[in-house]
C-alpha cells in the first residue's frame, strides 16, 4: 500500500464518518483509515446511550454546548436525508429531592443560555402526564421537548455510506503507528504500509491524544471513561416514552432510562475512569451499579427483561471540552478530540465544522456532484402487506426470515453485505440490520447469518468472524479434530 | 387460501404429534406451519440416542424419533407448510405468515395449537460480566454447528450450566476431539437428567462443579479464558474463590425459555412460572380454541411426554374445531393448589366435568427432595399418594387422576398437590 490522498481521516466512528460525509461536499480525494474491520466497530460510537441530547447540560459558552445544540437541530433533517432511525421523544431530567431543586433550576438556566428551545420545569400532574413511569415522589423535572433518540449504528453507517457514495474511500483493518510531516505532506505510517496525505483529521476516539501528542507542541490527555449499560427486551419497550435522566452528578449524566428507536429500553451508564483504551468489558460492580441506580427516578423498571449488557468508553479529555481544529504547532493536522458525551448528538455539527476548517485551509472547491441523500436498507416489517408482497415477488430473499426475534429477512442481510462499506462480520450485520440483537441474542440466527456471509463474500465459513481479526467463530471441521487426537 | 379446521404452529415433536392425533380424532383439514426447511424441530440436531424409551420401548436418535412422527403426518396427508414464518396471530385466530413463494398471507383456522418450542437463555440474560468475544455459544447453537453443519465451535471448552443440552454437548464435543474442561453449575444440584450426568460427564471424566459460576469472560476477539467462582447459598460469588481457566469456548446451558411471542401477541395469558400459556384440562389457553403443547407450554426433559401431551392437545383441538366447542358442560373451574415445594403444575386450572377418562398433571419441584410422597388431595381427602425416593428440578413429575376418582364427589371443591415425608 502506498497511497496518496488530499485528506486522511483516522477513525471510522461517528465523528470520523461525519467528518468524511461533510468533507465529501468538497472536491477532495479522501480516505478514512480504521483499525477495526468496520465502521462503528471499536469505540464509543458502538456503545453509548443512543441519545440526541437537547443541549442544556454542556457548559454555556463552550464549544460542546454550541455543537450539541447545533447537532440536535441538524439531526431530524439529516435522518430524512440519510434514512436512519431517529425519534424526537423528548427528555426529562428528574429531581427527586427538593434540596436539589437549585441544581435543576441551574440546568434550566444553562439550557436557556445554550439556546435550547422549549425547556420547561414541570411538576405534579404535568410531569406524570409527560411520563407516567416517573416516581410519584419526584419533586420536579426539566422537560426538554427537543430531546431525541437515534440509532448510533444507523447514523454512523449512513454517514459512511453517503461519504463513500461521494467518493471517500474506507480502509479497514489498518492501524496508524506513526505520523511524520515531511516534504510538505503527512506520512501516515500504518501496520499495512505508508499512506500520504496533505492533511490529517484525527478522529481516533480514546486514542486521539496519542495521535495528537505525536505531532503537536501542546499536549492533551484523554482518559477512557467506562459506561456500562443494560438493554431490555421489546416486551418492556413501552416502559417509558421519554428519555428519563436523573439529575447529573460530577461523574456524568447519571443513569438514564430511555426507549431506543428499535423499541427496547436502555438503562445506564456508569462512569468509571480506566486506563485501558479498549477496555469495553462489563464488570460485576458496574452492572450492579446500573441495577442499583436504574430505578431511582422511575417506578417498576422490569430489570428481569435484560437481554444484554455492554460497556462503552467516553474519550474524556482533561478540559472536558471538544478539541476541534488545527493542532498547535502542526501544519494541516486537525483534531476532533475529546469527543465524549454529547459526542453522538454533536457528530453532524462536528463533521460540518471540521470539514469547513479543512476545506478552507486546503482551499477546496465545492463538490458540484455531491449527493446529499442515501437510501437505507429496506426493512420488510415496516412495509404494508401489499408492499411486502411486491418486494418478495421481486426478490424472494425478503420472504425468508433469518432472525426471528427481530423479524429480519435474508434480503435485508444480503443488502447489508452488498452495499458500499458493507458488513463483513456477524457484528457488522447485526449493527446494520439488527439480526442477532433480539431476545435470543443470535442463538438461532447466528449460524444462518454466518452461512449468508460466507456465500456473499465467497469465503469459507472458517473465515467468517464475529467482529474481524481473530474473532473466528469456528475452529475447524468436526470429526477432523477427533481424528487428529486419535493419532496422538 | 384453503379453509382449515386446525393450524398447528411448529413441526417439532409437539406439532407433529398434535397434528396426527387431531387427524385421528376426526379433523381432516389440518395445516402445520414450520419456519425451518424440514420438519422435526430441534430433534434434527439431537443425533444422540435416548429418545423414545417410553413411546416405542426402544432407544432412538432424535432424527429417528422425529421420522416416525413425520411419517404419521405424511401417511395422513396432512398439509405441511415449510420454510414459513408465522409473523403474528390475531385474537380471532387469523394467522399472518410469510414465505418465499407465497409472500405474506393469512389463514383463519377454527382452532390453533401453539407448538413453537423454546429458546435458550443467552449470555446477556444471564448478565455474565466481561468482554464479548467470539467463542461464546449457547449449547444448542454449538450442537447445530457440530451436528448439522459439521464445524467445531472450539477446542478448549468450558460449559456453564448443567442443563441436558449442555451435558449432551460435553460428550459430543469430547467425541469430536475437543477438550471439555468442566461443567460449572450455579445451583447446588444439576439441572439435567441423572442419566445424562452419568453418561455424558462421569463416563468421560468431565468434572461437574456445583455451586460455581462464570464471573468474568476474558479475550477481546476470541475467548481466551473464563474466571469461575464458587457461589454461596445466596447464589452470589464468594470473594477469594475465583479461579482462571484458559479456554477458547464457553458454552451456555442455563435454562430454556418457552417461545411465546406469538401467544403474547394474540393476548394469551402466560403463566408466571412456566413462561408458557396458562391452560386448562384440555390444554386450551384462555382464548377459546387456542391450545398449546410441548416446550412452548412448559419445558420438558423427555420428548416422549411432549408427544403424549401434544396428542392430547391435538385431540382437544379437533373436538373444538368439529363441535365448535371442546365440551359444552363446564359448570365450574378450580385452580390446582400446590404446596410442599412444587413450583408449578400444568394444567393450572381445570373444569372437573370436562375431564374425559383421565387427567395428567405434569409438574416440577423447586429443589432436590428425598424420601417424599407425592400426594393428590381432593376435597381434603388423599386420593393418590406415591412414594418418591428422589425428586429433582431437572426431572419432571406427573400424576394421573382418573375420572372415576373425581366422579366420587358430587362437587369437587379443591385439588391440592403436595409432598410429605415418606
Amino acid at each position: 500500500m502506498n497511497k496518496q490522498y488530499d485528506v486522511v481521516i483516522i477513525g471510522a466512528g461517528v465523528t470520523g464518518c461525519a467528518a468524511a460525509r461533510y468533507l465529501s461536499r468538497y472536491n477532495v480525494h479522501a480516505a478514512v483509515i480504521e483499525r477495526a474491520e468496520d465502521v462503528c466497530a471499536a469505540g464509543a460510537s458502538k456503545a453509548n446511550s443512543a441519545i440526541v441530547h437537547a443541549g442544556f447540560d454542556a457548559k454555556a459558552g463552550s464549544l460542546m454546548a454550541k455543537l450539541n445544540v447545533e447537532g440536535s437541530r441538524i439531526m431530524p433533517k439529516l435522518a430524512e436525508e440519510l434514512d436512519f432511525s431517529y425519534m424526537n421523544n423528548g427528555s426529562l431530567v428528574v429531581c427527586m429531592d427538593e434540596a436539589d431543586y437549585g441544581k435543576l433550576e441551574r440546568l434550566y438556566q444553562n439550557g436557556l443560555k445554550n439556546g435550547v428551545e422549549g425547556l420547561e420545569i414541570v411538576r405534579g400532574e404535568r410531569l406524570r402526564e409527560l411520563e407516567p413511569a416517573v416516581r410519584s415522589e419526584a419533586y420536579a423535572a426539566l422537560w426538554a421537548p427537543t430531546g431525541a433518540i437515534v440509532c448510533p449504528f444507523g447514523l454512523t453507517v449512513a454517514l459512511a455510506e453517503n461519504a463513500a457514495a461521494n467518493g471517500v474511500e474506507f480502509i479497514f483493518n489498518t492501524a496508524v503507528t506513526a505520523l511524520r510531516h515531511e516534504g510538505g505532506a503527512w506520512s501516515v505510517q500504518t501496520d499495512k504500509g505508508l499512506i500520504r496525505a496533505d492533511a490529517v483529521i484525527n478522529a481516533a476516539g480514546t486514542y486521539a491524544d496519542v495521535l495528537h501528542n505525536m505531532v503537536s507542541t501542546k499536549k492533551i490527555h484523554i482518559t477512557p471513561r467506562k459506561g456500562e449499560y443494560m438493554l431490555l427486551d421489546h416486551a418492556a419497550g413501552d416502559f417509558v416514552k421519554r428519555t428519563v435522566f436523573q439529575l447529573p452528578t460530577k461523574l456524568g449524566k447519571g443513569v438514564l432510562v430511555s426507549p431506543t428507536v428499535h423499541g427496547n429500553i436502555i438503562v445506564g451508564p456508569t462512569a468509571e475512569d480506566i486506563f485501558d483504551r479498549d477496555g469495553v468489558n462489563t464488570t460485576q460492580a458496574g452492572l450492579d451499579a446500573v441495577r442499583q441506580r436504574a430505578d431511582l427516578a422511575v417506578e417498576g423498571l422490569p430489570l428481569k427483561q435484560v437481554i444484554t449488557s455492554f460497556a462503552g468508553l467516553r474519550a474524556h479529555e482533561d478540559g472536558h471540552e471538544f478539541i476541534i481544529g488545527r493542532a498547535e504547532g502542526t501544519e494541516n493536522f486537525f483534531d476532533c478530540a475529546g469527543i465524549e458525551s454529547p459526542g453522538l448528538s454533536s457528530a453532524p455539527a462536528v463533521g460540518k465544522m471540521i470539514s469547513d476548517i479543512v476545506a478552507e485551509e486546503l482551499k477546496l472547491d465545492k463538490n458540484a456532484a455531491f449527493i446529499p441523500t442515501r437510501k437505507g436498507i429496506t426493512e420488510l416489517k415496516k412495509l404494508s402487506m401489499a408492499e411486502q408482497n411486491a418486494l418478495i415477488r421481486q426478490n424472494s430473499a425478503y420472504g425468508r426470515i433469518v432472525c426471528r426475534c427481530e423479524s429480519i429477512t435474508e434480503g435485508e442481510i444480503v443488502d447489508a453485505i452488498r452495499r458500499p462499506v458493507g458488513a463483513r462480520s456477524l457484528d457488522g450485520v447485526k449493527r446494520r440490520v439488527r439480526a442477532g440483537m433480539g431476545r435470543c441474542q443470535g442463538g438461532f440466527c447466528s449460524t444462518r447469518v454466518m452461512e449468508i456471509l460466507a456465500r456473499e463474500l465467497k469465503a469459507s465459513l472458517a473465515d467468517i468472524t464475529k467482529s474481524g481479526g481473530e474473532a473466528k467463530l469456528i475452529t475447524g471441521l468436526a470429526k477432523q479434530e477427533a481424528e487428529k487426537y486419535e493419532t496422538i | 387460501m384453503k379453509q382449515y379446521d386446525i393450524a398447528i404452529i411448529g413441526a417439532g415433536p409437539a406439532g407433529l404429534a398434535a397434528a396426527a392425533a387431531a387427524y385421528d380424532a376426526g379433523a381432516k383439514n389440518i395445516i402445520i406451519i414450520e419456519r425451518e426447511d424440514a420438519p422435526g424441530g430441534i430433534l434434527n440436531q439431537c443425533i444422540h440416542a435416548g429418545f423414545g424409551l417410553h413411546t416405542f420401548n426402544e432407544e432412538l436418535t432424535g432424527p429417528e424419533y422425529a421420522a416416525r412422527f413425520i411419517a404419521r403426518v405424511k401417511e395422513r396427508g396432512i398439509d405441511m407448510l415449510l420454510s414459513t414464518m408465522v409473523l403474528s396471530i390475531a385474537r380471532d385466530k387469523t394467522i399472518t405468515a410469510m414465505n418465499r413463494t407465497q409472500g405474506v398471507f393469512t389463514i383463519q383456522p377454527k382452532a390453533v395449537v401453539l407448538c413453537m418450542g423454546c429458546r435458550e437463555r443467552s449470555r446477556g440474560a444471564l448478565n455474565i460480566p466481561g468482554f464479548r468475544p467470539a467463542g461464546i455459544y449457547s449449547a444448542g447453537t454449538a450442537q447445530k454447528l457440530v451436528n448439522i453443519m459439521g464445524y467445531m465451535p472450539g477446542r478448549e471448552v468450558v460449559i456453564l450450566g448443567s442443563g441436558d443440552i449442555g451435558l449432551i454437548m460435553a460428550r459430543r464435543m469430547t467425541l469430536e476431539g475437543a477438550h471439555v474442561k468442566l461443567v460449572a453449575e450455579l445451583m447446588p444440584y444439576s439441572g439435567g437428567l441423572k442419566r445424562n450426568i452419568v453418561q455424558c460427564l462421569d463416563d468421560f471424566d468431565i468434572p461437574l462443579m456445583l455451586s460455581h459460576t462464570v464471573v468474568d469472560i476474558h479475550g477481546r476477539e476470541r475467548v481466551e479464558g473464563v474466571t469461575i467462582a464458587e457461589v454461596g447459598a445466596d447464589l452470589k460469588p464468594i470473594a477469594g474463590t475465583e479461579e482462571y481457566y484458559p479456554c477458547d469456548t464457553l458454552l451456555l446451558s442455563c435454562g430454556l425459555i418457552p417461545e411465546n411471542e406469538l401467544s403474547r401477541g394474540m393476548g394469551v395469558g402466560i403463566h408466571p412460572v412456566t413462561g408458557g400459556p396458562m391452560v386448562n384440562e384440555s390444554l386450551e389457553t384462555d382464548i377459546e380454541g387456542v391450545f398449546s403443547a410441548g416446550n412452548a407450554l412448559h419445558v420438558h426433559d423427555l420428548v416422549d411426554y411432549v408427544s403424549e401431551e401434544a396428542a392430547a392437545a391435538g385431540r382437544n383441538a379437533a373436538q373444538f374445531a368439529l363441535a365448535g366447542n371442546a365440551n359444552e358442560v363446564c359448570t365450574q373451574r378450580i385452580c390446582i393448589e400446590l404446596s410442599g415445594g412444587i413450583r408449578y403444575a400444568v394444567p393450572s386450572a381445570i373444569a372437573p366435568d370436562r375431564i374425559q377418562s383421565s387427567l395428567t398433571i405434569r409438574m416440577r419441584v423447586g429443589s432436590v427432595m428425598k424420601n417424599k410422597r407425592l400426594n393428590v388431595i381432593i376435597n381434603g381427602e388423599k386420593i393418590i399418594s406415591r412414594p418418591r425416593p428422589v425428586m429433582a428440578p431437572g426431572e419432571m413429575e406427573q400424576v394421573v387422576i382418573m375420572k372415576d376418582m373425581l366422579d366420587k364427589y358430587a362437587k369437587v371443591e379443591s385439588i391440592l398437590i403436595t409432598t410429605e415425608d415418606m
